[in-house]
C-alpha cells in the first residue's frame, strides 16, 4: 500500500463514527447470557461479534472423570429445554461402542419422548420469540400447555427438566401406568388445539409478518458453508431430517412429513417450527398406538442393573448392581460420532472411549453454537431491532452453546 | 454389508485421488476415518468439498483430543463433514502438537471459525491463517488450555466477589479435603484390553491408547491393526 492510499483510508475512517452497543448479557431478548457486541452505523448493524462461554462449565471434562452412566446428566443441562435428545445421542453413541441394541419397547418409549421434547421446545421456541417481537399472548397460552408436557416428563422420571432417563440399552424405567393413555388424549385433543390458536395469532399476524418475513435470510449456500442444521438448514430450502435420511431407534418405521421451507427468513422457520409440532405429535400417536410390550432396556447384567425384586433375593444380581453403580461398565475401545435430529439442530457427540470405565473425550456438537456463529452475517446490514428477531428464530439456549 | 462396501469404495476413491496426502484410513462400527497429513488439510477439505463423488458440503465439527503419551503429536484435530446430497459422513484426522501450529480451514468453510477457536480455547493448537483467532469459550484473560489431559479438573484459580474491593477477584483454588478420582477399576468380568498395575507380567493389553507410544513420522494405521 502506498502513502497516498494509506492517506485515503485514514481520511475515510475519520469520517465514520461506529457506535459500539452492548447487548447483554443481562437482557431479556438474549434468550440466556449473551453478550453481543454490536457495531453500529446509526441503527444500522455493521458488525455484531457474539461473546459467549459466560455459561461455560467445562462440561466435556468434567465427563471425563465420570462413568458411562454418571455422565448422562450432565446432557439434560446443556440444551435445557430438550433434555431427552441429548441423552439420546450419548445413548446411542455409547450403545454403538458397546454393541448393544435396545429392546423396541425401549425405542418406541425413546422416540416417544423425544418427539413430546421437540413439541415442548418447539413451544418455547415459537411463543418467546413472539415476545421478543411484541406478542405477549402466544407466552401465555403456549406455557400452559407446555406445562402439561412437563407433568408427563415429570411422571415418567421424577423431574420436570432434568430428565435423566435414556439409558444405553434403553431406559430407565417402564411407562406408569395411565401415562400412554393421557399422552394419547394430550396429543390427540389438548395439544392441537393449542397449535391452532398459536396459528390463529401469528401466522396471518400483520405485525409478526412484518418484523419475521425477509429477515434474517439464509441461502441455501450459506446454511450448508455455516454448518446450519435443523429448521435453520430446511428454512432454506434443504430437504434434511437425520430421522428420515439416517433413521435411529424406530424412526424407520414411523410416517411422517419434514416440512422444508422456501424463503429462508425468519417467517420462514417459523412455519417450520409448527409444521414440525404437528408432524411430532402424529409420531407420537404412532408410537403409543403400535407401543410393543416387553422390557424397556437390554437383558445383559453387564449394562443394565437388574430389578429390585431380583435384588431382594439373588446375590449375584447385589453384585451387579453394586458394581454397576460404582465401577459401571467398560466399553471397548473405539470412537463414534454420533448424531441426533435435536430440535434445534443436529446434536452430535464425538465420543472416544480407551476400553475403560470412563470416557477417554467426549466432544459435544451443539447445534446453536454454529447457528450463532451465523449471527454476524445474518444481521449485517439489518436493524438493531432484526437482530432479535434473528436470535429469536436460530433458537439458542445457552447450555448447548457455552457447554 | 452393502453400507460397508460401499464406504470400502469411496475410501479407495479418496485414497486413489488424494494418494500422498493419506496417511491411509479407518472404518470403525460404518465410519469412515481419514488420517490426513498435517499440512495437506486444505487441499484434503476442498478435495472432498468439491469432487463429485464426495459432495462433503457440510462442516458439522471440528474438536481436539489430547493423547499426551504420543509423544511426538499429542493432539489431534478431528473434523467431521457431512454430505447432504449424498448422504454420508467422513472423519478427517491431523496430528499436532503443543507448538506447530495447523493450517486453519475458513477459506474451506466459513463454520470452521468458531470450531477452530474452540480448539485454540481448549487445547492450545495455533491455527494459521485465522482471521480472528480469540479465546472463545474460558472467560476474558483466562491462562492455560482447559481441555488438554495435564489441566486438573479443579483448575488453577477460583473468584468470588470482594466487598472491599467493589469487584471480582481470583484467587488460587483451595480445596477443603484433596481432590480424588475413584476409578475403581478391577478385573471384573467384562473388563477390556487395559493394564492394571501389577498386572504386566499377566496380561499385555491389545489396545494402542495404554501402551507407552512413541508415533513414528509415517504412521500405518494397518500396522497398528496387526499388532492388535
Amino acid at each position: 500500500m502506498d502513502q497516498s492510499a494509506q492517506h485515503i483510508e485514514i481520511s475515510e475512517e475519520t469520517h465514520i463514527k461506529p457506535y459500539t452497543m452492548n447487548f447483554g448479557p443481562q437482557h431479556p431478548a438474549a434468550h440466556g447470557v449473551l453478550r453481543l457486541v454490536l457495531e453500529m452505523e446509526g441503527e444500522i448493524v455493521e458488525r455484531s461479534d457474539p461473546h459467549i462461554g459466560l455459561l461455560h462449565r467445562g462440561t466435556e471434562k468434567l465427563i471425563e472423570y465420570k462413568t458411562y452412566l454418571q455422565a448422562i446428566p450432565y446432557f439434560d443441562r446443556l440444551d435445557y429445554v430438550s433434555p431427552m435428545n441429548q441423552e439420546h445421542a450419548f445413548a446411542l453413541a455409547t450403545e454403538k461402542l458397546l454393541g448393544i441394541t435396545p429392546p423396541p419397547r425401549g425405542q418406541y418409549i425413546r422416540v416417544l419422548f423425544c418427539e413430546l421434547t421437540r413439541v415442548l421446545n418447539h413451544i418455547l421456541n415459537i411463543t418467546t420469540f413472539a415476545l421478543d417481537v411484541g406478542a405477549i399472548t402466544p407466552a401465555l397460552w403456549g406455557f400452559e400447555e407446555r406445562e402439561k408436557g412437563m407433568e408427563f416428563y415429570d411422571r415418567v422420571c421424577g423431574a420436570r427438566l432434568h430428565a435423566n432417563y435414556f439409558r444405553p440399552g434403553g431406559v430407565h424405567q417402564d411407562l406408569p401406568a395411565g401415562l400412554a393413555e393421557d399422552m394419547l388424549d394430550w396429543a390427540e385433543n389438548s395439544m392441537p388445539k393449542v397449535i391452532d390458536d398459536l396459528d390463529n395469532l401469528l401466522t396471518h399476524n400483520r405485525i409478526f409478518k412484518q418484523r419475521t418475513v425477509d429477515i434474517g435470510l439464509v441461502t441455501e449456500e450459506q446454511a450448508l458453508d455455516w454448518s446450519f442444521t435443523g429448521p435453520m438448514l430446511r428454512g432454506s430450502g434443504v430437504a434434511w431430517d437425520l430421522r428420515k435420511s439416517q433413521p435411529y431407534d424406530v424412526y424407520a418405521e414411523m410416517d411422517f412429513d419434514v416440512p422444508v421451507g422456501k424463503t429462508g427468513d425468519c417467517y420462514a422457520r417459523y412455519l417450520i417450527r409448527m409444521e414440525e409440532m404437528r408432524q411430532s405429535l402424529k409420531i407420537m400417536k404412532q408410537c403409543l398406538e403400535n407401543l410393543p410390550d416387553g422390557p424397556v432396556k437390554v437383558d445383559d447384567r453387564k449394562v443394565a442393573p437388574p430389578s429390585r425384586a431380583e435384588m431382594k433375593t439373588s446375590m449375584e444380581a447385589l453384585i451387579h448392581h453394586f458394581k454397576l453403580y460404582t465401577e459401571g461398565y467398560h466399553v471397548p475401545a473405539g470412537e463414534t460420532y454420533t448424531a441426533v435430529e435435536a430440535p434445534k439442530g443436529e446434536f452430535g457427540v464425538y465420543l472416544v472411549s480407551d476400553g475403560t470405565n470412563r470416557p477417554y473425550r467426549c466432544h459435544i456438537r451443539a447445534p446453536g453454537f454454529a447457528h450463532l456463529q451465523g449471527l454476524d452475517f445474518m444481521s449485517k446490514g439489518a436493524m438493531l431491532a432484526d437482530v432479535v428477531a434473528n436470535i429469536g428464530s436460530m433458537d439458542v439456549v445457552f447450555g448447548e452453546i457455552d457447554r | 454389508m452393502s453400507e460397508l462396501e460401499a464406504l470400502k469404495d469411496l475410501a479407495d476413491h479418496i485414497e486413489e485421488e488424494l494418494g500422498e496426502a493419506l496417511d491411509g484410513f479407518d472404518i470403525l462400527h460404518g465410519e469412515l476415518c481419514l488420517h490426513v497429513k498435517r499440512d495437506k488439510i486444505i487441499s484434503v477439505l476442498q478435495f472432498l468439498k468439491n469432487d463429485s463423488d464426495c459432495q462433503f458440503k457440510q462442516l458439522v465439527d471440528v474438536c481436539g483430543a489430547d493423547y499426551p503419551e504420543r509423544l511426538k503429536a499429542r493432539f489431534e484435530i478431528v473434523y467431521n463433514l457431512l454430505s447432504v446430497s449424498m448422504n454420508n459422513r467422513i472423519r478427517v484426522k491431523i496430528r499436532t502438537d503443543e507448538d506447530t501450529p495447523v493450517e486453519s480451514v475458513t477459506s474451506v468453510f466459513s463454520s470452521a471459525g468458531w470450531f477452530e477457536r474452540e480448539v485454540w480455547d481448549l487445547y492450545g493448537v495455533y491455527f494459521n491463517g485465522h482471521p480472528d483467532l480469540r479465546r472463545i469459550l474460558t472467560d476474558y484473560g483466562f491462562e492455560g488450555h482447559p481441555l488438554r489431559k495435564d489441566f486438573p479438573l479443579t483448575g488453577y484459580v477460583e473468584l468470588r466477589y470482594c466487598e472491599e474491593q467493589k469487584r471480582v477477584v481470583y484467587e488460587p483454588v483451595q480445596l477443603t479435603q484433596d481432590f480424588r478420582v475413584f476409578d475403581n477399576l478391577s478385573p471384573w468380568e467384562g473388563m477390556t484390553d487395559i493394564q492394571l498395575p501389577g498386572d504386566e507380567k499377566a496380561v499385555q493389553p491389545a489396545y494402542g491408547f495404554k501402551e507407552p507410544e512413541k508415533v513414528p513420522e509415517n504412521f500405518n494405521r494397518e500396522d497398528a491393526k496387526g499388532r492388535r
